[in-house]
């Protein structure tokens, strides 16, 4: 007998309707547009951590085949409509992430993302908060800048600890013995030693400059220039992960290109870079924050679920 | 042996680190939104039972281990080794040292069958059985009547382990005994 069942239970998928229905409502009460932005790019989100599953357009009747990306998140698009002039903007969609699997992972999973024109980070953590308070019922976050953090836990001052200081704390506390880069260390460390803390919900922002991805670089707490990006943490688990958007096209070109010789250097192939987005970015996007929060990781919170499996109806493993 | 990768690191998988035999207990895949995933593993080292955690690049390998957990029979020691004969008709011996026996040693007794722990085909580590059964070699005179279970004291087995019984048991007295817990469960 094949496994046929959903591995969520009826009522956890009733509660799941739920958290997506007040999830809905929020966006509503605010006025704040819905949207839908296409699954299939032929672009990808450059990140050179992320692996999207590739799959190929034929014509019917023939022609030439191209190939096309599932989204690993709806930000390239979504840019583009604020471009647009769209005003703030919202969506919950299936994004789809190559190799991830895990208690707190599926290949494809749902993201709420939602951008606010008018917003710097500080502002769109707020509304971040309110709504996680909304659905889970919790108190308000804590917020604390990423270097905090590690002086709290590993008792470093993370902007003037050198790379070997990183990698012996990450030796000593990880079971680690491999080589990494700056960032890698700063990762591990993060991920291993201060995440399973951060049991309450906390807000961590100012993080490092070389981890900006999409965020502007500005002085943050410290006056050190940091990303203007922040992460929410509940119970020891990643949730969201939002920034005050870059908007210089030259600078993203220059960030596409350096993720791209990063997965050169990761040896992995380059991806098709988006250049509409850049066209997009010239064009002109307004000053913004978004972010993306996990919609399976937000219905575990709520129904004190261990694993994902718990919360969706078919995991990969019964796809 | 193989390697294997990190996603192939399955509880029960056995493979080699640090020099040593390793079997897989726990694998937790951790990867932040942005940035390089790991895998976080709970890995018992099979030469000294010592459980550790260890972190690995996602896509990392380990070369395999050649281990394998035989059902053997516990012959007799020389003092210098114990002696094992598998029980699948093979009638194939080993013999164990005193690191490789450990704390089985307390559970040891003849004819009984034990889980012996091969790697490369050598003995390191033996598993007895969750229940033996064994006689008291030396305890105070028992209670008569005590049959409540009210106190405890100390009865020596015939392996020499030394289990806490109540206080009607006594010398030539057959106990069952948890091998886990060293606890009492019962007259045999």
């Amino acid at each position: 007998m094949r496994e046929w069942q959903p591995t969520a239970s009826m009522q956890n998928l009733r509660r799941r309707a739920q958290v997506i229905d007040s999830v809905r409502s929020f966006f509503a009460a605010q006025g704040i547009l819905e949207v839908d932005t296409p699954s299939l790019s032929c672009a990808a989100v450059s990140d050179p951590h992320l692996f999207p599953f590739a799959t190929d357009f034929v014509p019917e009747g023939g022609g030439q085949a191209q190939t096309f990306y599932l989204h690993t998140s709806p930000e390239y698009p979504m840019k583009r409509l604020l471009a647009a002039g769209s005003g703030a903007i919202w969506q919950i969609c299936k994004v789809y992430r190559n190799g991830e699997t895990g208690r707190r992972h599926n290949p494809e999973f749902s993201m709420l993302e939602w951008y606010r024109p008018g917003f710097d980070h500080h502002r769109l953590m707020q509304e971040v908060d309110e709504l996680v308070q909304l659905v889970l019922g919790c108190g308000p976050a804590r917020k604390v800048t990423y270097a905090q953090l590690f002086a709290e836990h590993l008792r470093v001052d993370m902007h003037q600890c050198s790379t070997d200081d990183l990698a012996s704390l990450g030796r000593r506390h990880c079971g680690f013995q491999g080589e990494l880069d700056r960032d890698g260390w700063l990762n591990l460390l993060f991920s291993h030693c201060i995440e399973p803390q951060l049991q309450q919900p906390t807000m961590v922002f100012a993080f490092p400059a070389s981890q900006a991805a999409l965020a502007r670089v500005v002085p943050d707490d410290d006056s050190v220039p940091s990303a203007a990006r922040f992460e929410m943490f509940i119970e020891g688990m990643e949730l969201a992960n939002g920034y005050f958007e870059l908007t210089d096209p030259a600078e993203q070109l220059r960030r596409f290109e350096k993720d791209q010789m990063q997965r050169r250097a990761l040896g992995r192939s380059p991806l098709p870079i988006d250049s509409r987005l850049v066209d997009a970015l010239q064009q002109g996007l307004p000053d913004c924050a978004g972010v993306a929060l996990g919609i399976d990781r937000l219905i575990m919170l709520a129904l004190g679920a261990a694993s994902i499996d718990e919360v969706i109806a078919f995991p990969f493993a019964r796809a | 042996m193989a390697n294997y990768s990190t996603n192939e690191f399955k509880p029960g998988l056995k493979v080699m680190l640090d020099g040593d035999p390793c079997a897989i207990l726990e694998n937790e895949y951790v990867k932040p939104g942005k940035g390089q995933a790991f895998n976080r593993v709970k890995v018992r080292n099979l030469k000294t039972g010592r459980v550790n955690e260890r972190t690995f690049k996602s896509g990392d390998s380990l070369e395999g281990a050649d281990v394998m957990d035989r059902e053997m029979e516990f012959l007799y020691t020389d003092s210098e080794f114990w002696h094992f004969m598998a029980t699948d008709g093979s009638f194939e011996q080993v013999g164990a040292d005193e690191k490789a026996v450990s704390d089985a040693m307390n559970w040891l007794k003849e004819q009984v069958v034990y889980q012996v722990t091969l790697f490369n085909g050598a003995p390191i580590a033996v598993t007895p059985p969750n229940f033996v059964e064994l006689e008291v070699v030396e305890t105070d005179p028992g209670v008569r009547g005590d049959t409540s279970g009210g106190g405890t004291k100390p009865a020596k087995l015939v392996t020499g382990a030394v289990v806490k019984v109540p206080l009607f048991i006594n010398v030539g007295d057959v106990l069952k005994v948890d091998t886990r817990s060293a606890d009492y469960v019962g007259r045999a």
